[in-house]
């Protein structure tokens, strides 16, 4: 063997120096005998340190590497939805089949079936002018589900045919006149943004379903949030709530560095579940992307740029998409491990000093559009992003990075979560940017009194808190008439409004319309005590008891 | 790995620590397992974690004093670190790194595994859904085990974390009643505590489907790294190549993630909060994520680790990292345990991650979940008008909150204090409700109408409670 065959010649951790080899950066690799797949990350003279994706152990010094010219992409097309995907975009079904139970290095699996045929009805012809963006025409990916196959972002020119048809994915079903083949799927690099026409205002709000967030912390479609908390306080459970429920054309969740029974759980609920607007499974508008903790690290990192390019994918043919990850933290440690092998001057905490700018520009690639290419359409991605931070302190590097981007904090409190009131949401630190904007769309659609309810909702739990902290000062005794009212009326909000069951099957997911109902309800209880206490009834003889009861059946009742 | 021969080496360019540094090695390979010689001292054995064409890395796992890095004679394997597996090591005990330790032959077993194990792809997992009767009713009704599950337990200097493990071990009864087996791995805990565990095995006739591993204090510190994934290794062979369900107790992990600091340090990585590296979630999950089931096998991993809380503090890098891996986690009280409460098991903060697929119709009753809920409500009601009425007084206390507070001691004594021992799931249900049925119906809003006149049904029907079926 000659000695210009690039070799390894060091292996720690994830990390593979690899010499002589002079690549471009981000540029991916077969590292190994077992050609496992690597990705260039820094490079000195001709000496390349390349990251792998899969498990290192065993590797060897002086194995070979090959690099292959491109850097990592996406593969975009039909037969995404409903898919399992590991970090790199290998369906986790075929790798099954490759290596077993248990994940081997080594296997190569696209993204795609190859075998699948779809039937391809186009919508322009022969001799149009196309370019990046254009709807080239339509599949019927499920039922009454419409994929629409576009001209690659970057790509334009003549139209020389194109043609209706039975195609898998790579049978090209057409051509540009400078001979450039169009297929029903293309690759996107992952850590480049798709291009839009032009970044939209939202006014419209991603409806989750939940009472707390929509009416007190909003969303707006396109916009991001981020739930911070210590463990066991509820962001999973969130961020799958929302997956199954929060109104998306398309949800891409990314199961980054958690659990593998959590993943089992969604794929046993999720195919399940009927989404009550389209009347299919919710597995049918999901795909998922499962990297978890155990699995390698800088695929790990990988994950959630194939998460949000998958997204911004869905967006492109004028989709709502919705895109969760759990947890962000995870992705920032992977940064972080691969740092601190590079022996990268570190930041706080050990951090390299450029994740801010990392997770800044991630979050800025959620947002609404106008997108690229005819015809003119609208499409927006909204992040909703987990954090979990050291010992439950938000005072850690990655929560503040991400509070520099956020729209919305839904912070999460283990008091809370320890008296069991879930969604676990301070409602003290918590905040919403959005929620003038997207106001008008809630007082049409949820009720009139929306607005006026936030207000009076947040003014009693803020007196409610002003109270107590009186109380456990000197005493229950120190309060007035009022004032027990207005703490027994909080504790009715707290339960009725804040709360919400996920496991309970009509609690787990409330429409604004309910969600106003029940915080007009609540708030007609401390009137009416009020209005009794004024005419002169002592509070000892009011009873909140069959009320209370009353709204707890209103909020565990059939209608959504 | 490639080229997996022997290579003979004389002479380490230096060690430090646990470390020992190789200069121009042919051919190393990340995990390498590596054997240092040195006449008249016991051979020392080690892992490469770092392998490089001009210096190479190796973590030894024995005591390094004495050990002169010019003189020693260093041979890397070819191989990675590798146990005998075998239905045959039921029954056995080994040290902390695989070594019979109980004075009989080693095994021959019927395969050798690689130690480091592979993540289960999780598409072929099987979702948790079997619940285990422990007997041990704090976790029975309101932290409910299933199978598959990975459940620490808290515990504090101490406090007895082993014990609840070893009253677990006895107590747990198979859904219907399979084979099952027990592998407990003992991480730098003193000989006596590990006796005492292995003791209890013994007396509750377990012990001959147990396997041991046994790195207890006094054995080297490094080791500890290797001993839980010995332990795992050949629990996954058992469960899913010979169908068995595994129960594996290890303890204590925060010795294992001492011996990791020890090893960051000695490699003047960057450390990360307190000292521990930033890697350690990684690592232990690369421990903890083995449990589960795999679809279409029959055996399953439920795991047990204990740890003990620096301190007594829970957001300590030690429990945070756990948890945030774990499914929940059982934590225990200093101040229960003073007070003579046997689990002292604080229910507040413990929590199942898992139980909501293992209780209900068919598994364990139908009104589990609201029944459970309303004594946590009541019991956090309780704990909070305690801590009002160290202030103000108990009789300055609303009448629902003194009812609370009347409600909570009786629960810590009746319910989660187990002096009688093992109570089964309907013996469990019966005392919690015996509790409730003490207070008014207005105070106990988590149970609906249906459940409560079920019940109210139930309990006056003759002994229905008393002797449940
Ligand atoms: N809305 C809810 N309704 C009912 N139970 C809930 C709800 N939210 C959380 N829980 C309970 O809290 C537990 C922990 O929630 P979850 O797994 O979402 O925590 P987490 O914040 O993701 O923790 P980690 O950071 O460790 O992953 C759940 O298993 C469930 O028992
Ligand atoms: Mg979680």
């Amino acid at each position: 063997m000659s000695d210009e065959t690039p070799r390894i010649r060091r292996v720690a951790g994830s990390l593979v120096e690899v010499s002589p080899l002079r690549a471009a950066l981000y540029e991916l690799a077969l590292v190994g005998d077992q050609k496992m797949l690597g990705e260039v990350i820094r490079q000195r003279g001709d000496l390349a340190t390349l990251q792998v994706y899969e498990e290192t152990t065993g590797l060897c010094v002086g194995e070979p590497v090959e690099v292959m010219g491109a850097t990592l992409t996406a593969q975009l097309g039909p037969g995404l939805l409903g898919s399992v995907l590991d970090g790199i975009g290998r369906p986790l079904e075929r790798v099954a089949e490759a290596t077993g139970d248990f994940i081997a290095p080594g296997a190569r699996a696209d993204t795609l079936a190859a075998d699948a045929r779809w039937h391809f009805t186009a919508t322009r012809s022969a001799g149009e002018r196309v370019s990046g963006g254009d709807v080239l025409g339509t599949i019927e990916e499920r039922p009454g589900m419409l994929h629409r196959v576009l001209v690659p972002p970057l790509v334009s020119g003549l139209l020389a045919t194109l043609t209706s048809g039975e195609f898998t994915v790579t049978d090209p079903i057409g051509a540009l006149a400078d001979g450039t083949p169009l297929f029903l799927s293309h690759r996107w690099p992952v850590r480049t943004a798709r291009p839009v026409l032009e970044r939209l205002g939202s006014s419209r709000p991603f409806v989750t379903g939940q009472r707390v967030f929509d009416l007190f912390f909003p969303v707006a479609e396109g916009g991001n949030a981020i739930v911070p908390g210590g463990f066991g306080t509820g962001k999973t459970i969130i961020e799958q709530s929302l997956a199954k429920f929060a109104e998306a054309d398309i949800v891409v969740y990314v199961g980054c560095g958690e659990r593998g029974n959590e993943m089992t759980d969604v794929l046993t609920e999720f195919p399940a579940l009927v989404d009550p607007r389209t009347g299919r499974p919710v597995m049918d508008r999901a795909v998922l992307i499962v990297n978890t903790s155990n699995m390698p690290v800088a695929a790990r990192e990988a994950s959630i740029y194939l998460g949000i390019t998958v997204a911004e994918y869905f967006r492109d043919q004028g989709n709502r998409v919705a895109l969760m990850i759990d947890s962000t933290s995870r992705w920032a440690e992977a940064l972080r491990e691969m740092a601190a092998r590079l022996q990268e001057m570190p930041g706080e905490e050990g951090y390299p000093t450029y994740l801010a700018n990392r997770l800044g520009q991630f979050f800025e690639r959620s947002g609404r559009s106008k997108l690229l290419g005819s015809p003119a359409r609208e499409g927006a991605v909204t992040i909703i992003g987990a954090i979990s931070p050291p010992g439950g302190d938000f005072s850690e590097p990655v929560t503040q990075a991400a509070l520099r981007v956020a729209g919305a904090m839904w912070a999460l409190d283990a008091q809370l979560a320890h008296q069991r009131h879930y969604p676990a949401v301070d409602w003290e630190t918590s905040f919403s940017l959005y929620a003038e904007q997207v106001a008008p769309w809630f007082t049409e659609h949820g009720g009139a009194c929306w607005t006026a309810l936030r207000q009076e909702l947040m003014a009693l739990l803020q007196k409610e808190r002003e109270l107590r902290d009186i109380a456990s000062l000197v005493g229950p005794d120190a309060l007035e008439d009022h004032d027990h009212l207005v703490i027994e009326a909080a504790a009715i909000v707290r339960e009725v409004v804040l709360r919400q069951n996920a496991y309970h099957p009509h609690d787990a997911i409330s429409s604004p319309q309910k969600t106003h109902a029940l915080a007009a309800a609540a708030l007609e209880l401390l009137h009416k005590g009020e209005a009794q206490l004024s005419a002169g009834s002592p509070f000892s003889s009011i009873d909140l008891v069959p009320a209370r009861r009353a709204l707890m059946a209103m909020r565990d009742g059939e209608t959504p | 790995m490639t080229g997996s021969l022997e290579r003979v080496y004389r002479g380490a360019a230096a060690a430090g620590g646990p470390l020992l540094f190789l200069e121009r090695t042919r051919r190393v390979a990340l995990g390498e397992w590596v054997i240092v010689r040195m006449k008249g001292q016991a051979d020392r054995r080690g892992q490469v974690i770092d392998a490089g064409e001009h210096a190479t890395v190796v973590q030894l796992l024995d005591e390094t004093v004495g050990l002169a890095p010019d003189r020693a004679e260093i041979t890397l394997t070819g191989e990675v670190a590798t146990t005998v597996v075998g239905q045959e090591l039921l029954g056995r005990a080994f040290d902390g790194h695989g070594a019979s330790a109980d004075g009989l032959p080693a095994p021959i077993g019927e395969a050798v595994r690689t130690i480091n194990g592979a993540a289960i792809n999780p598409v072929r997992r099987a979702r948790p859904l079997d619940f285990i009767e422990t007997g041990v009713s704090a976790i029975d009704a309101m932290n409910t085990l299933v199978r598959g599950q990975k459940l620490p337990v808290f515990s504090g200097p101490g406090l007895p974390g082993l014990e609840l493990a070893a009253r677990i071990v006895e107590w747990s009864r198979a859904p219907r009643g399979e084979p099952f087996a027990v592998v407990f791995a003992a991480v730098g805990i003193t000989a006596r505590e590990s006796r005492e565990f292995v003791d209890r095995l013994r007396a509750s006739g377990a012990m001959s489907r147990t396997v041991l591993y046994l790195n207890e204090a006094a054995h080297p510190a490094v080791e500890r790294l290797l001993a839980p994934r010995l332990a795992l290794t050949c629990a996954e062979f058992l469960a899913f190549e010979r169908g068995i369900h595994v129960l594996v107790v290890i303890a204590d992990m925060t010795h294992y993630c001492e011996a990791l600091r020890e090893i960051a340090t000695a490699r003047e990585e960057i450390p990360g909060r307190r000292g521990y590296p930033g890697y350690m979630y990684t690592d232990l999950a690369s421990i903890y994520e083995r449990a589960g089931i795999i679809r279409g096998r029959a055996g399953s991993i439920t795991q047990i680790p204990i740890l003990t809380m620096p301190d007594d503090d829970m957001t300590h890098p030690i429990p945070d990292l756990t948890g945030y891996i774990t499914e929940g986690q059982i934590v225990l009280s200093r101040e229960l345990h003073r007070r003579g409460i046997s689990p002292p098991i604080d229910v507040l903060p413990s929590l199942s991650r898992l139980m909501s697929g293992g209780i209900g119709k068919g598994r364990t009753r139908a009104e589990h979940r609201e029944w459970s809920d309303q004594l946590y409500a009541t019991y956090a009601r309780g704990r909070e008008a305690r801590t009002m009425a160290a202030i103000v007084g108990a009789s300055g206390l609303p009448p629902a909150d003194q009812r609370a507070l009347k409600f909570a001691d009786a629960f810590e004594e009746n319910f989660i204090a187990q002096p009688g021992g093992r109570r089964t799931i309907d013996e469990t249900f019966a005392a919690g409700w015996s509790l409730l049925a003490q207070l008014p119906r207005d105070d106990l809003l988590r149970i609906s109408d249906a459940t409560w006149q079920a019940h109210a049904a139930l309990s006056t029907a003759p002994s229905a409670v008393a002797v449940p079926p």
